[in-house]
């Protein structure tokens, strides 16, 4: 039974309307895998998360959560499926713990509502009313009633929406030990950070579609970058002209240099750069040398800026 | 918690799936309707503070002439005990359903073991506990105002039975609406309707007073059937009033029907 898939998505399409929301989306997310549905708003992941969950219909293609059809076996899956929406699903008057109380009466094995809350750092707002929680609070308040079942799979949507750098930690924390536990977990994000911190596979989706589908690692492979700061219209041909073969110059956006090499970037190749400068009698300012992230990627294969989306 | 919390998290988050009786779900969401209702104040005020005011102010002052050939309680507490069943099975389980549709509750309910059935059935379980509530409350009061029902023992079944069909017609059309409608409009739209069929409902202004033309009618919408039938039985020692019993039923197969066909979750 392990073999099989923890969700696998052969050609998904979901139409409203007109609007097509997801276009021949296919996937397969592996048992015991955090996966990462990594796009910019509007790109079909909370579509493609909802049809998984039951939620939705299929307009086309086909859809399998732990080897069962989410539109017709329903019942069988609900035990084993834990859900986090994107936003609210908690009654606005009910207190943190009584909801997670309520929740732990629907499961047969499910987990103490007092350690819980306690493990998603709730423990001092027990008895608060969910519309008077933070919206960090209310998200993990939302991601606790997922996992309280002890779900095999748990589908989060958008986790750390709206949180601070400190809850957000914490979530990445209970991820990470979701995984540990052997949960799989399928979250979509719109966080490079998150993705890469978190997920064993990513899948960028962009206009309904797959982009991109491996690793983390293998997505931004190997080669490195060079950033700094400069005043704007520096010829960029005379600084390719300047670097080591195989290297690539641009400017973008106005005022930002970026230097991409093929394998990490060498001494020399920053020797050269900081030697063009010179000659021009121009400081660079915040000369960064980095790996490639999934930014990066994304933005190369999306033509976007995920954080303008 | 001695271990690290990732750790400790980590042994605990070890799948064990498995739905609950549905028993024990469904009497779990039951209390939790409850504790809502409870909870909600202005709920509260319209399923039992309503009732209990106007059976103790036209019981005690001639406000209306009733020209029933009865006690003024006598002829109030059934038309009563017939508010307290439209305002907990209608406009409280509408105005409640309409926002936890709004809020998406339902939906994420929804994603939970308990079925739908189980949550519809845990809602009337809610229901029929408040409504068991209301009689104590509402027949004591009315004893010590001076109630004095005229009822043959067969009122034992037939009363619960008139109760039991009403619940069923104002629920089913307490879900079409909050399962069809806007939150905001269900909460307009079920206010309305209880203030209009509190007035022409036979719950405090008799409809022998209202035109014969419209009388019949009346007489068939839910509340009238209801509170006309339960007077039947509780005042003048009737059986079951065989109209009024049709009557009921046919609006609970109609409102239950409707629900079902068009109530939307999201």
């Amino acid at each position: 039974m392990n073999n099989v898939a923890a969700v696998e998505i052969t050609s998904l399409v979901k139409r409203y309307g007109d609007k097509t929301a997801v276009n021949g989306l296919t996937l397969t997310a592996r048992r015991g895998e955090v996966t990462a549905l990594l796009g910019p708003n509007g790109a079909g992941k909370t579509s493609t998360i909802e049809i998984c969950e039951g939620y939705r219909k299929a307009d086309g293609g086909a859809v399998r959560v732990l080897g069962l059809d989410p539109a017709a076996d329903g019942a069988r899956l609900r035990p084993r499926v834990g859900v986090m929406l994107q936003s609210g699903g908690i009654p606005p008057a009910v207190p943190a713990r009584e909801y997670l109380t309520l929740l732990s009466k629907f499961h047969a094995h499910s987990l103490d509502p007092d350690g819980l809350l306690e493990t998603v750092g709730l423990s001092g707002s027990a008895r608060t009313p969910y519309k008077r929680l933070s919206g960090g609070q209310q998200q993990r308040l939302s991601l606790a009633a997922a996992v309280i079942g002890r779900p095999e799979l748990v589908f989060l949507d958008e986790p750390t929406a709206g949180m601070d750098p400190q809850a957000r930690h914490a979530t990445w924390d209970i991820v990470t030990g979701l995984r540990e536990a052997g949960v799989s977990v399928i979250l979509t994000t719109h966080f490079m950070e998150e993705a890469e911190r978190l997920a064993d596979h990513v899948v960028i989706i962009d206009n309904g579609a797959v982009v991109a589908d491996a690793a983390p690692s293998e997505l931004t492979g190997s080669d490195g970058q060079l950033r700094f700061q400069a005043e704007s219209g520096l010829d960029t041909d005379s600084l390719l002209a300047a670097l080591p073969a195989g290297a690539a110059a641009k400017e973008s956006p106005s005022g930002h240099y970026v230097v991409e090499t093929q394998g990490a970037v060498d001494p020399a190749t920053l020797a050269a750069v900081t030697a063009w400068c010179a000659e021009r009698g121009v400081l660079p300012s915040s000369l960064r040398v980095e790996s490639r992230t999934l930014e990066d990627v994304f933005l190369e294969l999306t033509g976007k800026d995920l954080r303008d989306t | 918690m001695s271990a690290a919390p990732a750790e400790a998290a980590g042994l605990r988050f070890a799948p064990r799936p498995g739905a609950a009786p549905a028993r024990r779900m469904i009497a779990a969401q039951a209390l939790q309707e409850i504790r809502q209702l409870v909870r909600n104040g202005e709920q509260l005020t319209l399923t039992l503070i309503i009732p209990l005011l106007l059976l103790t102010a036209f019981s005690l002052e001639n406000l209306v002439n009733l020209g029933a050939g009865m006690t003024r309680v006598d002829f109030l507490t059934p038309g009563v005990i017939a508010l307290a069943v439209m305002s907990t099975a209608f406009t409280s389980q509408a105005i409640a359903t309409g926002f936890e549709r709004r809020y998406g509750v339902l939906k994420r309910l929804g994603a939970e073991p308990l079925s739908r059935g189980g949550l519809i059935a845990a809602k009337t379980a809610c229901v029929v506990v408040v409504e068991l509530l209301q009689a104590v409350i509402i027949m004591g009061v009315a004893l010590a105002l001076g109630w004095s029902p005229d009822a043959s023992p067969a009122a034992i079944v037939t009363v619960p039975l008139l109760v039991l069909l009403g619940t069923a017609a104002f629920s089913g059309f307490a879900l079409l609406m909050a399962g069809t409608l806007r939150a905001e409009a269900t909460l307009a739209g079920a206010n309305l309707i209880y203030v209009v069929l509190l007035g022409v409902g036979g719950v405090v202004f008799p409809l022998s007073k209202f035109p014969a033309s419209v009388r019949p009618v009346l007489e068939l919408l839910p509340t009238g059937a209801l509170s006309t039938a339960l007077r039947d039985v509780l005042a003048r020692g009737a059986g079951l009033p065989l109209a009024e019993t049709v009557a009921l039923a046919v609006w609970a197969v109609a409102g239950i029907a409707l629900a079902t066909r068009l109530f939307r979750w999201e």
